[in-house]
Parts: structure tokens; sequence; C-alpha cells
């Protein structure tokens, strides 16, 4: 190697820029969420008293309890956040569940047991992917009102499935052409049907990209507001809307505390997927989607 | 994103079989039956329902569908809407500034972790995670943060310098660029995993083969690596194009289309007439509007893309 | 083990046709291997006889069933694919006993099944692998493993040693021979290489744009091809072809042949019948380069051998023989020759050419004459 010494300066100097440059940007980045933590946890003669970045003198704990449980939210009986949140997971997990398990299924079928128009077809839903819900909410109001479940967390998980389809077909769709063609010609002499090679081969195969799907889904499905502010009434709102109420209700003083509480509140789940299953979020997407 | 690769190769033999029993008619079925429930679902939910929309937005509906007829009228009424076309122009400054600040940063920062970095798991969480955030938290934060009177702003004064000012959130001028500001906080670092994937997949031995020829780090970068990212580009747009289409909820959170309607988006537009204003026609004129934007933008692009990828294979 | 009847099998997607009318009868027990150049149909063939790919026309039997309209899984056949196609969930034994299972056989008899193959491939140790923790070779025999265990009426395979590389390729083509010998079993085989062709076959067809171009004994094919595609498909270095013409030269038909200015008339072997009527005309003469040595004192007084000097333009040695390149008509001609024998580039060399091997083409059609 080179031991230029002039050169070996350039180099430290470079990479010290270089982790500079780095470092500036995850501030960049974690500096909101920085900020919600600690101003949640901070009380409201503080905020009112204090500045904007300020450490809490003690840890106070009532912005939590108030955005969780107490405080009134729009014209609701019951108070906090806390009935949104179960909403959402009520909503959430059986729309995630399905939509993954129809897209995977349809998958299978685009990849390996093609048709004529099955490639028409695979055309006609990836528009899905693209198309502006503004474009569908009239009729599907309408739809869901004659449906009878109008306003209900059974009409949403309909509508989350319905609308998640397209994405979850395309991600099982573009992992599995990946799949060599053979497995399922051997798979078939050895005699083996359709549910069968699915269950028992493309399935276990499939771990990548289901974990891509599911956490697409679910951040989709947990951080939607369109569908949740026009689909539900007051009883089967989602917690995104709960939040938007919550920092809207005009009565009296802002309470930032209470805000930033209920802000961590309703992100929460979909931070916790990203932390623990983030890298195979991103690895899983670019074998997937990005490589075609 | 595939498409044509490899069509008929790896399907499966499936006409009618001559001497074929139950069971095999079944299998033969078997596919069309499974793919049927969504196919029924894309016909009837997204192209039924477009042009259902289509239709409404011929008719004078107000708060309730109604099927007379009235022609144009509510699109004559939509482009005499100075409203309407400032949601519009605020559309497309933001979608540009959105998309193309994301990518250039998402491109830089992928580069910059790509040189060896010690706690690049660490940094890559860091910038991923605001994706996982809802639009609505994101508009909650930095509502807060560019609130002249509580959030920067005002901690910057009380460092001492007394004259500073960054209230765009409350000055009509600049309010829309409050929305780039939060969406490109919350996309980038998506972007840069993206292309941080994409440039792991370059082919060492193409760089290789430009460091024997004397090519030096940048040339590298921007002759050999960066071009050959042009599928990672492809992806990005599309998933860029498809938020900033979407954003209806960061934008209602963060500014609530103001200060006025300086900050508005045709989907706020859409969902006021629609839902809140009665005027159902209109907002159905605005979401065809929507739509064929869409329409304009992906289809020649995606039409582009498709077919050079089939001239590669 | 049967026998497979295949007739006036078509094949086409759209308007393309892959296969146009094959006909072939395998005997039961027969290796068949199937080559060609990429594209031929050769795999196209193989899929439409396991029923993976429908026929568009015609008929495939097996111990005269009609199965053309059978499902792949009621045809008793079993394929070992290039990737090996092995289930990356699975460990080897499921891998080998997964078809067992879909039939129900009782467990006792697929351990039973399993033991027997595991045995008989040596990869008894490896049965709690999974796929991925093997070699290619590794893979290879699990691959073959499964394909045995079902007891099948007809094997497919193909191009199952095209992922090996050079060394273990030889190996595992002498153990599927000895399999085959074993067994005694139908194999339809497909391949590229025309030395595993040559080695395994106990017949050869030969495939080229949708069509059988010859089907015979491996020998048949190399000494007596029926086309010029044919001929200069199998073997390594490629037959010569030499353009030049019919004459009648002392009373014998003859081919002209310039070498080194100097003008020679080669006699015709008399087994190459029908050249009388073409003389006068230009043909193709085709000549292996075995059949162009150095002189060898002993077979030199042959009748049928003649000897020719020419300039060395270059030479390869491969070990047993070193291949010298000259110019004949003006056309360049390999000629395989003892490595202590061949000269150095730029000198002059006696060559000896063997007539008796050699075959003649049409120049149009490559039909042999």
């Amino acid at each position: 190697m080179n031991t230029n010494p002039n050169r070996r300066y350039a180099d430290i100097t470079g990479r010290a820029l270089l982790y500079a440059a780095l470092g500036i940007m995850a501030i960049y980045y974690l500096l909101p969420l920085a900020l919600m933590i600690v101003t949640s946890f901070r009380s409201m003669d503080e905020i009112r008293m204090g500045q904007l970045i300020d450490w809490p003198t003690q840890l106070n704990l009532d912005a939590w309890r108030i955005a969780w449980s107490e405080a009134q939210i729009g014209a609701r009986s019951e108070r906090g956040l806390q009935p949104y949140f179960i909403n959402s997971m009520l909503i959430t997990l059986p729309a995630v569940a399905i939509s993954t398990l129809i897209g995977a299924v349809n998958g299978y079928v685009l990849s390996f047991w093609r048709f004529r128009g099955s490639n028409l077809f695979f055309g006609l839903l990836l528009f899905g992917c693209f198309l502006p819900f503004q474009a569908i909410l009239l009729p599907h109001a309408n739809v869901l009102g004659r449906m009878g479940i109008s306003g209900s967390i059974t009409g949403l998980i309909f509508t989350h499935v319905v609308y998640g389809l397209a994405f979850t077909t395309l991600f099982f769709r573009n992992y599995y052409v990946t799949l060599p063609g053979e497995l399922i010609k051997a798979a078939q002499l050895d005699g083996a049907g359709f549910w069968r090679i699915f269950w028992r081969i493309i399935l276990p195969l499939s771990t990548p990209i289901l974990t891509v799907c599911v956490i697409w889904q679910f951040t989709q499905v947990w951080n939607d507001f369109l569908f949740g502010v026009t689909f539900s009434d007051p009883s089967s709102q989602p917690v995104t809307v709960g939040l938007n109420n919550l920092v809207n209700s005009s009565t009296g003083e802002r309470r930032y505390n209470v805000d930033m509480a209920g802000a961590i509140i309703a992100a929460l789940p979909t931070l916790l997927v990203y932390v623990i299953a983030g890298k195979y979020f991103v690895r899983g997407l670019t074998a997937g989607s990005v490589k075609g | 994103m595939s498409e044509s690769k490899t069509a008929d190769l790896t399907s499966v033999a499936m006409t009618p079989r001559r001497n074929s029993r139950m069971g095999d008619t079944l299998a033969y079925w078997m596919p069309k039956l499974v793919l049927s429930p969504t196919l029924i679902i894309v016909l009837v939910f997204f192209y039924g329902f477009i042009l259902w929309t289509g239709y409404l937005s011929f008719t004078n509906s107000r708060m309730l569908p109604s099927y007379d007829f009235v022609g144009w009228a509510n699109y004559v009424r939509l482009f005499n809407n100075e409203r309407w076309f400032v949601s519009l122009r605020n559309l497309a400054v933001y979608s540009v500034l959105f998309i193309v600040i994301c990518l250039a940063i998402g491109l830089s920062l992928a580069i910059l972790l790509d040189q060896k970095i010690r706690a690049e798991g660490a940094l890559r969480t860091i910038y991923l995670y605001p994706m996982a955030l809802s639009f609505i938290v994101t508009g909650t934060v930095w509502k807060w943060m560019l609130n002249p009177q509580v959030g920067i702003e005002q901690f910057v004064r009380s460092l001492g310098w007394e004259t500073f000012r960054f209230d765009w959130l409350v000055d009509p001028n600049f309010s829309i660029y409050t929305i780039v500001v939060a969406a490109v906080w919350q996309s980038s670092g998506f972007v840069m995993a993206l292309f941080l994937a994409g440039l792991r997949g370059v082919d060492d031995s193409i760089i290789k083969a430009a460091q024997i020829d004397g090519a030096s780090r940048f040339m590298i970068y921007t002759r050999i690596i960066i071009p050959s990212l042009r599928p990672v580009f492809f992806s990005a747009f599309v998933m860029l194009a498809h938020i900033a289409i979407k954003s209806f909820d960061l934008a209602l959170a963060l500014t609530g289309g103001g200060p006025g309607v300086s900050s508005d988006l045709p989907a706020i537009f859409m969902y006021q007439m629609s839902f809140t204003r009665n005027q159902m026609g209109l907002g159905a004129a605005s979401a065809m509007i929507m739509l064929l934007t869409v329409v304009a933008i992906l289809v020649p692009y995606l039409y582009s893309e498709l077919r050079t990828k089939k001239h590669e294979h | 083990m049967a026998s497979l009847n295949i007739t006036n099998v078509e094949k086409s997607f759209g308007h393309t046709h892959i296969l146009k009318g094959i006909n072939m009868d395998i005997q039961d027990g027969e290796f068949i291997i199937l080559v060609g150049p990429s594209g031929c149909g050769k795999s196209t063939l193989m899929n439409c006889i396991a029923g993976l790919e429908d026929v568009t026309g015609g008929q495939i039997c097996i111990e005269d069933h009609d199965i053309t309209g059978v499902l792949p899984k009621d045809r008793d056949i079993a394929m070992v694919f290039q990737s090996y196609a092995l289930y990356p969930n699975m460990n080897v034994r499921k891998n080998i006993s997964f078809a067992l299972e879909i039939r129900k056989l009782p467990k006792a008899e697929i351990e039973r099944e399993v033991e027997r193959v595991a045995k008989l491939l040596q990869i008894e140790h490896l049965l709690d692998r999974k796929p991925g923790q093997l070699s290619g070779g590794q893979r290879q025999r699990v691959a073959m493993g499964r394909a045995l265990a079902r007891h099948p009426k007809i094997y497919l395979f193909d191009e199952p040693l095209s992922n090996l590389d050079a060394k273990l390729r030889v190996e595992m083509r002498t153990e599927i021979k000895k399999l085959h010998q074993r067994l005694g079993t139908t194999i339809v085989y497909v391949t590229h290489d025309q030395i595993e062709a040559m080695t395994l076959a106990d017949r050869i067809a030969v495939m080229k744009d949708g069509h059988i171009q010859q089907f015979g004994t491996p020998q048949e094919v190399y000494d007596n091809p029926a086309n010029r595609f044919v001929a200069g498909f199998m073997g390594s270095p490629s037959m010569n072809f030499i353009d030049t013409e019919l004459v009648n030269h002392e009373g014998q038909v003859c081919v002209k042949l310039l070498v080194m200015d100097q003008l020679h008339y080669l006699p015709t072997p008399s087994s190459e019948r029908g050249l009388l009527e073409r003389v006068g005309q230009k043909v193709v003469l085709g000549i292996r380069p075995e059949q162009i040595t150095h002189v060898i004192p002993h077979y030199a007084s042959n009748p049928s051998t003649f000897i020719v000097k020419a300039k060395i333009d270059v030479i390869e040695p491969t070990g047993p023989d070193t291949l010298v390149l000259v110019k004949m008509n003006e056309q360049e001609v390999n000629c395989r020759v003892e490595p202590h024998e061949a000269g150095k580039p730029g000198e002059t060399m006696s060559l000896m050419i063997n007539m008796s091997k050699t075959v003649f083409f049409d120049p149009i059609t490559g039909e042999r004459l």
C-alpha cells in the first residue's frame, strides 16, 4: 500500500468529512423524533416557560396518560387514543393477513400457471399501484353502504384488502419469477398438484418476500388516513384519525406534550416493526421488486 | 417491475386434456378459479369505479349521487375555480421538488454510506425510520417545529439571533414548501435504501475493469455506477410519484391547506368538495382530472421503460 | 421400464413452430440421446414427453398406451433437471421421499426406498442436509436419487451434467452409464455435449430446427452422417469440409485437391455410390481430421491412402495428438498428427490422406450424396 504521508493525511481528512456529513444527516433525521420523545415527558408548565429544545426537569408521564386515556377527542364518550388504537389493531391485522395471502396465491398463479390473458390481467392490476384513490372514493362509499358495512371495521378491512391487492400481488409475482420454473416441473412430475406445490414448496421459500409484504401492508394500513377518515364512523375510526382530531381539537391551550405523546403512540407499532425487521424489508424489497 | 421476462418458457402445459377425469378438469381450471376474485375486484373496484366516478362528474350530484346529466358543467366550474388552480400548481411544485430532492439526497447518502462505513447498520436504520411513520404523525411534529411562535424560529431567536425568521408555515407564499420539507424528511431515507441496495448489486468486475483502465473514483461513480442504477431510479421514481399523489394526509395535518388555500392540494380539494361541501359532482370532476394527470405521467414512462427492457432481453 | 413411441409430434407457440413432426420409436431399456444446437427443440420435445407442455399435434405412447393428454403426474415419468430443481426447503431425505408420500406409500416402504437409493448413489451421509449445503456433484446425485426412488417407466435427463465442472462431469458420465447398465431402464437424455452423446447413447437423435436430422447408433452417426449439419455437429474438432469438384481421372471418379500449388486427383471410395452421375459438378468433400495424418509407412501402401505435401499454418497440441492446420483448395483443413511428427509453423510436411472414410455433400442443400 501507498504510505505517502500526504496521501494518508488527505485520506484521513476525507474520512472525517465523510463521517461528519453522515452524522449531520443522522441528526436531521433523528431530531424530530428526539424532540417528540423529550417533549412528551415534559409538563405543560415547563413548556410554557421554556424552550423547544430542553430536557425535562423531571420525568413527567402526565402527557402520556392524557393522550392515551383522558383527552377528550371530538364528541366521543370514550376518552383518549386508546379506543382508536384498538380499532387500528382490529383493522390492520386481518387486512394485512388477508391481502398478503391473496397476493401470494395471485403471484403464484401469475408466475407459474400462466394462461392466455394472465399478463394482461397483471398489467391491469399493476395500474392499481398508482391509482389515486380519489378516483374511487365516491363509488366505494356508495358500495360499502349497499353491502351494509359502511362505517364499520369490517368495511375498512375490506377496503384495505381490495386496494392493497395490487401491491401484494406485485411483490409476490416479482419474487416468484426469480425462482426456477424447473422446481414446479419437478414437483408436477412428482405428482404434486396446484395447492400442494403452493403449500409445500413455494410458500416455504417465500419468507423474504412475506416479510416485505407484511411490513409494507402493515405500515400502509396502520398509517392510512384517507380511508380511515372517509369510510369510518366515530366508533370505527383508526388511530391516525384519532391523532388528527386530538391535535386539532380547538378547546383551550395547545398541549404540545400531549400531542407528541399521542404522535408517538400512533407511530409506535410501525416504528417497532421497522427497527426490528427493517433490514429484512430493504433486503427483500430489493431482491424482489427492484432487480426486475 | 419486471415484465416481459422469460414469458412462456416457465409456463406449464394447460390446455384441456382429451381423456381427462373430473379431478384433472378441476386442476385445469384451478389457477383461473383462484384468480377470479381478484379479477372481479380489479374490474369492479378499480375500473368500474373509475367509470362510475367519471359518470358522476357529468351529473349535478351534490350531497347524494344524482343521475341528472349536466354535461361538462362541472369541468367548466372546476377550471373557473381559482382554488383549483392553486391546488394544481401546488401539486406540480410539490411533486417536482419532492421527487428531485428525495432522489438527490437518497443517492448522495447511499454513495456516502457505501464507503465502508463503520456503524452502517445503525445509520441506515436512522435514515430509514421516518418511512415507518404516518403522514399524520409527521405532519403533527413538523407543524409544531415550524410554528414560528414555539418552534425553530423561536428557539434560534432565544439563542440570541433576534432577527431570525423561519415562518414558512404561516406565509402563504411559502407554506407549500413546508410540505416538501416534511415529506422529504419522511421519504428520502427510503430512497437511500433503494439506491444502496442498487449500488451493492453493481457487478464488481466492471468496477475493477474501470480501475485498471485508470478511471478515478469520481469517474467510476458518474460514468459507470450511477448509469447502471437506471432501474433503481425507475423504481424510486414510481414509488415517490405514488407517495406524492397520495399526500393528502400530510398537507391536512401540517398546514390544513392554509394559510387560506395557499397550500391546498387537489386531493384536499376533492375531499372537501365531495364530503364536506356537498359538491359531489365537482369533487368527481376533480378526481377525474387527478386520475388523468397520473395516467399522463405514468403511462408513457412505464411504456418506454418496459419497451427498452424488452429490447434488452 | 417401457417402450416409448413418438409419432408425428408437433409443437408451436402461436406462429413459431418448435417441433415439426417428430417420429421416434424407442425400445424398452434403450439409452437415447437428443443432441442439437440450442433452440433446436430438444428441450421442448423432452417437456412434451414429460407432459409439462402440450403437443400441438401427434401422439406419444408409453408401452402402447396413448398418454398424449395425460397429466404429468399420471405418466409415470421421472426427470432430472439441469438446475437439479431440488426443493430448497426440504432436506435430502424429504426431497427423495416427496413423490412417494404423494403416492401414499406406507412409511416403512418409503424409508426402505430412500435407504436403497441413498446407498446406490452413495449419499447416505447427506440425507439430513438441505440442498443449499451440498456441492454441485452431490446435488446432482440427489436429483438422480429423487428420480430413481420412484421406479418410473421412463427417465428423462435434461442436460444433467452441464452445471458440473469438467472433471466431475466425466466421473458422473461414467456413473450414469454404469447405472443404466445395471438397471436397464429406458432413458431419454438431452445434451449439447457431443462427447456425452457418443459415450452414453445406444442411439443418438440429432435435432435441428424442430426436425430430427438423423437417428442412429453413435458410430453410424459419426461415420455415416446423413447430411452436412450432422457431420459438422458430431466430432471435435469438427469434420473438414472442402469445396471441390468431381472429375473422371484415369477411369476413376476423383476429387481435385490443390495443395501447395500441386494438383492432386484423389479417387473417391467405391462405397460412395451415385458419384458417377455427378462428375463435372461441384461437391463438398467431408473428411475427419483423423483421416489426414503424418505418414505411417505401414499404411502408406494401402490403395486408399495418398500422400501430399503441405505447408503448416498453425499447430495446436492437445496432448495425445497435435492438430495441424494446412490449406487445401485454399481452405483451412485440420489434420490430426502424432505430436513428435508435427513440424513447426511455416515448415512443409508430408500428410497421408485416407480416402476410404470420406463422405460427400451437395454444396447447396448439404444433403449427403
